[in-house]
């Protein structure tokens, strides 16, 4: 009776095991087999000379690193804005005493968590539109802008990491504090946080690949296909992911098509580096806490 | 003078959660407050019909509702029953390195880039499903709804594992008590158990996979019509809303983008709903 069930699940299993792989093995396939050949110098600088092209001396027209270069910066951009809040807002969450306040909140982050991008984008574009009509009517797609949106975007993800590693430490450490006579925030200081700062760390970097990847919040909010490099907070920028989609139906050549492939490529090392890093670092802090914690 | 460092860090961390509360408010609160004179300004309802005909004026986005719903829930169809192929993989039914390989891959597939998946299906799998289905452009709701799959496929692996692995412990000793092997443990008592955790991967697979833009922007054809068979063109609301701002040109369609992010929103919240439901009664279970 029990034994048909065993083999429909099985055949699922090994079906799902091939089946996933084989497709991932494809589709990266393509893009190495097409796009290794166009990884080079010129791939980034096209033609112009590498220092004179990362100094922004001779602006590059036919190379990726203004793209490079833009979401560099609004990477940088978007941390630092989500940063404050994110962490903040995930002490608040694991520090505070369950309230009506609190569940609300958490409530928000899901939801927050689960907007989509393309939304994202789009309360970008109305918070525009306000602004035009009240306080800056010049206001226009910005760099600031998409980082603004790009960091609502990571926010959760800042949030829920900070929350889940601080929640994560042995319920002695937080007696420790109160054991030593230290107030909450020394507690906090010089005990909770040192000692969950790499899953913390890990969830900035985690953060920091969603914002890498996101192309339909950029699509909207000020990401362009020829900005050359980033100019201001105020102007418009170039960015890896809205390149990779500006080239998928736009090139003139069979050259531009290779870069298309090894800008993919490009990408893609950015962000699984930035997820490694995360999961490096989130598996020490488990590693640290094993056994010292209490499992009910 | 000594500050009292315990109150101001308490006001500072209050207030970065008041910023995360605020702006989430914000989100809902502009988008609806946009949205709202598409009803109030003389066209009523019509926003909510079926026919998108700028030129006449209509300007229908139930069909970019359908769109979206179909192309969702065929990626749902497709990827859930594959994520719990691999989940069952994982946890027994494969050897074991094996299964900790499928594991790292999956990790792995959460940080590849929608637009990477988007641009590698372009000109792998369009053709294909162009030759193989015989019709159309090879843009179309099939080849939208089998990547997207790929794309929900490890968000829904990855909680269905961690449920399954926590229940399993819990069921570990059971199951050698039926003289269970550890494969027949998981067909018979894990996975019944930890049923609400499947269903909630699918709750959450589903959002993703409506709120994904750059998969059916760059590969569903974008028609706004009726999906009705697997090799039509068709149009979700998220590529709908990224099409009319990107062309930036009939400010007429406007409304309807400010419309079509509340649907998104709305199924958001009704998402979100369905997960707290579904997992705290699994927690106390």
């Amino acid at each position: 009776m029990s034994r048909p069930a065993t083999y429909f699940v099985r055949t699922a299993v090994w079906g799902a095991a091939l089946i996933v792989p084989l497709a991932l093995a494809a589709l990266t396939g393509v893009l190495v087999t097409r796009g290794a050949g166009a990884l080079d110098a010129n791939l980034f600088f096209g033609g112009v000379p590498a220092l004179q092209a990362m100094t922004g001396r001779i602006p590059v027209w036919d190379g990726i690193w203004p793209a490079c270069a833009g979401t560099l910066s609004l990477l940088g951009l978007t941390m630092l804005l989500a940063l404050g809040p994110g962490i903040g807002c995930g002490i608040y969450l694991a520090t505070s005493t369950a309230s009506r306040a609190k569940a609300l909140l958490g409530f928000a982050v899901d939801l927050l968590a689960g907007i989509p991008s393309i939304v994202m984008g789009l309360f970008g574009f109305t918070m525009l539109l306000m602004l035009r009509r009240t306080i800056a009517p010049n206001a226009g797609a910005s760099l600031l802008l998409a980082a603004c949106c790009l960091a609502l975007l990571v926010l959760p993800v800042l949030v829920s990491t900070t929350r889940a590693a601080l929640e994560s430490l042995p319920r002695q450490l937080h007696l420790t504090g109160a054991a030593m006579g230290l107030g909450k925030w020394q507690t906090l200081r010089h005990i909770l946080l040192p000692s969950s700062a790499r899953g913390i760390l890990g969830g900035i970097l985690l953060a920091a690949g969603r914002a890498a990847e996101d192309t339909a919040v950029i699509m909207l909010t000020g990401a362009v296909a020829n900005a050359g490099l980033p100019a201001g907070v105020f102007s418009r920028f170039e960015a890896l992911p809205f390149t990779i989609f500006y080239r998928s139906s736009q090139y003139r050549d069979a050259l531009e098509l290779e870069q298309g492939f090894a800008t993919t490529l490009v990408l893609l090392v950015l962000s699984l580096s930035l997820l490694a890093g995360a999961s490096k670092l989130q598996r020490t802090l488990e590693q640290r806490w094993q056994g010292i914690r209490d499992d009910d | 003078m000594r500050f009292d460092r315990n109150r101001i860090a308490d006001v500072t961390f209050g207030a970065s959660a008041l910023v995360t509360g605020l702006a989430v408010a914000a989100i809902f609160g502009f988008l609806f407050l946009f949205a709202l004179p598409v009803f109030t300004g003389g066209q009523g309802l019509s926003i909510l019909s079926g026919v998108w005909n700028p030129g006449r004026g209509q300007f229908g986005i139930l069909p970019m509702l359908a769109a979206s719903l179909c192309v969702a829930l065929s990626a749902l169809a497709l990827g859930w029953p594959l994520a719990l192929g691999l989940c069952c993989g994982i946890r027994g039914f494969l050897p074991r390195p094996v299964g900790r390989l499928l594991l790292m891959l999956l990790r792995g597939m959460t940080a590849f880039p929608t637009v990477v998946y988007g641009f590698a299906a372009i000109f792998l799998l369009v053709p294909i499903m162009r030759e193989g289905l015989g019709r159309g452009s090879g843009l179309s709701w099939a080849t939208a709804g089998l990547v997207l799959s790929l794309v929900i496929l490890p968000t829904m692996a990855l909680v269905m594992d961690a449920g399954m692995r926590q229940t399993e412990r819990r069921l570990r000793l059971t199951g050698a008590a039926l003289g269970f092997t550890r494969e027949q443990t998981l067909t018979h008592l894990v996975l019944p158990a930890c049923r609400k955790n499947l269903l909630a991967a699918a709750a959450l697979g589903f959002g993703r996979a409506i709120g994904d833009t750059l998969i059916p922007l760059m590969l569903a054809g974008n028609a706004p019509q009726w999906p009705s068979a697997a090799w039509d063109s068709i149009r979700t609301l998220t590529a709908h809303i990224g099409l009319v701002l990107a062309t930036d040109s009939n400010s007429a369609a406007y409304g309807s983008v400010f419309v079509a992010g509340c649907l998104l929103l709305l199924v958001n919240v009704t998402v979100q709903l369905c997960l707290r439901s579904l997992l705290r009664t699994g927690e106390t279970a």
